[in-house]
Formats: C-alpha cells, sequence, structure tokens
C-alpha cells in the first residue's frame, strides 16, 4: 500500500509557488479546504490563479487569501457575496474569468479524465463565446472549451484513508471530487483519516490513485452562508 | 395584477407529475410551495442534490447540506447526492424536465439576459448559461415591465445575453406568454383584472393577442 499521508496542511502546500494554478474545491463555503486555506495565508505565496466556483466571503474561504492579496486571477461561476472581491477587481488588481458553472465542473471533468477539451451549448451566442471555436453537432451549435491545467487540486473530504482514497458528505461533494482528479498535485485534507482497509472499497468516491498528499484537518468551522430554517408547530 | 407569490402559483400549474425540476432563485424558489397536491416533482439543486425537501427545522441546520442559493436545506426519501459535472450531465443530457428561471429581459425570439448590468458589480451567471442552453422546457417568472415602467419583454436584448433562442414561455404579473417558433409573444392569458390593451402597451416586442384572451386561473 502507498502510503500518501503526510503531517498537516503546512507540509501538504509547502511546495506551492508565487505564480502557481489552483483548483480549490467547494460550492460558497460548503466543502472548502479550510485547513488548506488558512495554510497558504500563513505561507504567503502570491500571484496565484484560482480555480473555484465561488470566492468566498469577506473573512472566510478564498476570501482570506483576496485579503492578503495572494490571488491574481480568480475562475469562477459566482462570486457575489465579497466587498474585498469587488474593490479589487474595480480598481483592477484582480483579473477575473467568469464561465458558465457547468463548463467550470466539466473543463475540470475533462483534465481528471485524461480529455484535452470539451464541447458544451452553455455560452453559445454570448460573451462567453468570443474567441471560441464553435462546433455544429447534430444541428446544434457547441463551444470548444478546454481542460483546465491545474499545478495543484485542493480539496475536502469527510473522510479518507492512508492510501488516499476519499469519501464526501452531503453536497460538500460539489466540485470537490472533479477537481480532485484534475490536479498534476492533488492534496486532500479529510475530517477523519483512517488506516486503509477501514473504508469499504464500495464506497469511495474518489480512488486514492487521484490523491498525492492526505491529512486530517483540524477545527473545522463549516460556516454557513445562508441559514435558512422553518418552524416546527 | 400578480405579486411575486401569485406568478409562482401560476408556473407551478404548469409542473407535471414525474418531472425533475431545477428552480433558480427567486420567484422560482417559491414554485416550491405551490405544487400541487398528486403532483410528485423532484427538485434539483445544481451544486450536486436530487430531491430537495424544505427548509431544516431550527437547530437541525447541516453545514454540509445547502442548495444553490447557499441555502440550508434537506433532504427527502428517494434523494439523491452528485458531484458538480454529473450535475451538469444532467442538466446537459436533459433529464431535467423543466428549468424556471428569472430574467432581467427576453427578447421575441426567445433569448434570454439575467447576468449581467454592465456597468455595475458582475457577480456572474452560475449555472444559468448551461441550464438555458440545454432545458428542453424553460419557464421565465420575471416582471413584465421595470421600475421605471419600462418593458422587459423587447425586440431585441440590450443586455449582455445568458443565451439564444431559448425562452418558451413567460409568466409575469401581467400575463402568461408563449415566444413564437417564429418570433414574437403570444399572448395566452391574463392576469386577473388586466386587459389586453395594457398588455400590449406594456409588451414592446412583438405582441399577437386574440381579442377573447382567457383571465388566467390561479386555482
Amino acid at each position: 500500500m502507498i502510503n500518501k499521508v503526510v503531517s498537516g496542511a503546512d507540509e501538504a502546500i509547502s511546495d506551492i509557488e508565487n505564480g502557481n494554478t489552483l483548483m480549490l474545491g467547494g460550492f460558497g463555503l460548503c466543502g472548502i479546504p479550510e485547513n488548506c486555506i488558512t495554510a497558504l495565508v500563513k505561507k504567503g505565496v502570491k500571484d496565484l490563479t484560482c480555480i473555484s466556483n465561488n470566492a468566498g466571503v469577506d473573512d472566510f474561504g478564498i476570501g482570506l487569501m483576496l485579503q492578503k492579496r495572494q490571488v491574481k486571477k480568480m475562475i469562477s461561476s459566482y462570486v457575489g457575496e465579497n466587498a474585498e472581491f469587488e474593490r479589487q477587481l474595480l480598481s483592477g488588481e484582480l483579473e477575473v474569468e467568469l464561465i458558465p458553472q457547468g463548463t467550470l465542473a466539466t473543463r475540470c471533468m475533462a483534465a481528471g479524465y485524461g480529455m484535452p477539451a470539451i464541447f458544451t451549448p452553455a455560452g453559445v451566442g454570448t460573451e462567453v463565446a468570443e474567441g471560441k471555436e464553435v462546433r455544429n453537432f447534430n444541428g446544434k451549435d457547441y463551444l470548444m472549451e478546454y481542460a483546465f491545467d491545474a499545478d495543484f487540486a485542493i480539496v475536502k473530504a469527510w473522510k479518507g484513508d492512508t492510501a488516499g482514497n476519499l469519501i464526501f458528505r452531503s453536497t460538500s461533494r460539489n466540485f470537490n471530487p472533479v477537481m480532485a482528479m484534475a490536479g498534476k498535485i492533488t492534496i486532500a485534507e479529510v475530517e477523519e483519516l483512517v488506516e486503509a482497509g477501514q473504508l469499504d472499497p464500495d464506497h469511495i468516491h474518489t480512488p486514492g490513485v487521484f490523491v498525492h498528499r492526505i491529512f486530517q484537518g483540524a477545527n473545522y468551522e463549516k460556516r454557513i452562508e445562508q441559514r435558512t430554517v422553518r418552524t416546527k408547530n | 395584477m400578480l405579486d411575486k407569490d401569485g406568478i409562482a402559483k401560476r408556473i407551478a400549474r404548469e409542473i407535471k407529475d414525474g418531472f425533475y425540476v431545477n428552480l433558480g432563485i427567486g420567484i422560482p424558489t417559491l414554485v416550491a410551495n405551490y405544487i400541487p397536491e398528486g403532483i410528485n416533482v423532484v427538485l434539483q439543486s445544481e451544486n450536486g442534490l436530487l430531491g430537495m425537501g424544505p427548509f431544516p427545522f431550527e437547530g437541525e441546520e447541516d453545514a454540509d447540506l445547502i442548495n444553490a442559493g447557499k441555502q440550508t436545506i434537506t433532504t427527502l426519501p428517494g434523494s439523491s447526492i452528485f458531484d458538480s459535472a454529473m450535475s451538469f450531465g444532467m442538466i446537459r443530457s436533459q433529464k431535467i424536465d423543466l428549468t424556471i428561471l428569472g430574467a432581467m429581459e427576453v427578447s421575441e425570439n426567445g433569448d434570454i439576459a439575467n447576468w449581467k448590468i454592465p456597468g455595475k458589480m458582475v457577480k456572474g451567471m452560475g449555472g444559468a448559461m448551461d441550464l438555458v442552453a440545454s432545458a428542453k422546457n424553460i419557464i421565465v417568472a420575471m416582471q413584465h415591465v421595470n421600475k421605471a415602467g419600462e418593458s422587459k419583454l423587447l425586440p431585441t436584448c440590450t443586455l449582455p445575453l445568458t443565451g439564444v433562442n431559448c425562452i418558451k414561455k413567460i409568466v409575469t404579473e401581467l400575463a402568461v406568454l408563449d415566444v413564437l417558433p417564429g418570433g414574437g409573444f403570444k399572448l395566452i392569458e391574463r392576469a386577473p383584472g388586466v386587459s389586453v390593451d395594457y398588455i400590449r402597451q406594456a409588451t414592446t416586442g412583438k405582441l399577437f393577442a386574440d381579442d377573447d384572451v382567457p383571465e388566467m386561473s390561479l386555482n
């Protein structure tokens, strides 16, 4: 069994350098790699290109990296809820590429499946299509979109084992499995790390072959962005 | 004239038994409250859930269980969870029967604009471009006119597009309209108490209306 375990977030991200391209899993603040983000802020690497569906909020998630001006470019589908983001965007400090959410997920998938490009109808006839090749299949137009090329993918799972196998919980799965497959180096932080053999092979969402480093994270805040409830009556 | 709940109620009547439905943020979310009894639908949330249930009871919120609006929600018997690529796979391959979403503008040839106002902060399109490009059936829930009283049903959209030639049905506070295959809005129903002339004045795009357009029923 190949052991993928590292001591923690600091070791896991130790070779991430200025100018690298990172994929970061999560949807909103759900399923984000909290420990690695904290370690990246501490390390202070700069000029990063971050591929992530969202950009966190002002004081949590990728928002923490934005505050330290570590991000040169965001590639996302939706970036509301973040005043510092807006300030940097309007002042020209931050470059932003907005792409359709399904295109984002599928460009990750393509990278993980070893395919150079995909064809999607999303964005045909809109400004998203500018400069892109359009192909017609069976009477319908599709845009050619390239697979992402990320130096690192950083994901968060619920459980993992020493062989790097991952299980996600509920909708915190989101982009994490496709990003895990897509990084040249994939770092997984998990809420619970167990010995190989403790997880049922039938229940694995991401096979360990895609994961290069794994560690058990600490102090998960799991902040809720929109707390919506109903009352019992 | 309908309020937001009235629009949602009217749209809910378009949902058929056995439909898988994706609801956008805003008025579309309200549609879930008005699905008629005896109609079984499965709501998809594009962040990776089929079978979206109601908000959790206070104290039972789960940070790992949210919808595409990042609200805490619940699952239902028969729910399933999947990743984002699979989620848009079921959208692109038209396994989702109906998409209901909001719009800032719709044109008479079925173009929709709902993600960007140039010069203002741009938040992004989220999943809207994927949904409108692939859905076999889209209903738009929108206000017929803006706050200045200007029509949002136009000959051509003025705002950056989300999708082209994709909208077939629109429900507003004034009317139910179909977008005709050859272009133009066809008035199908009037909101209670609203005249055809009133709707005609509120519609800048080409409007086709019979003399006796029925008033919509909400029950």
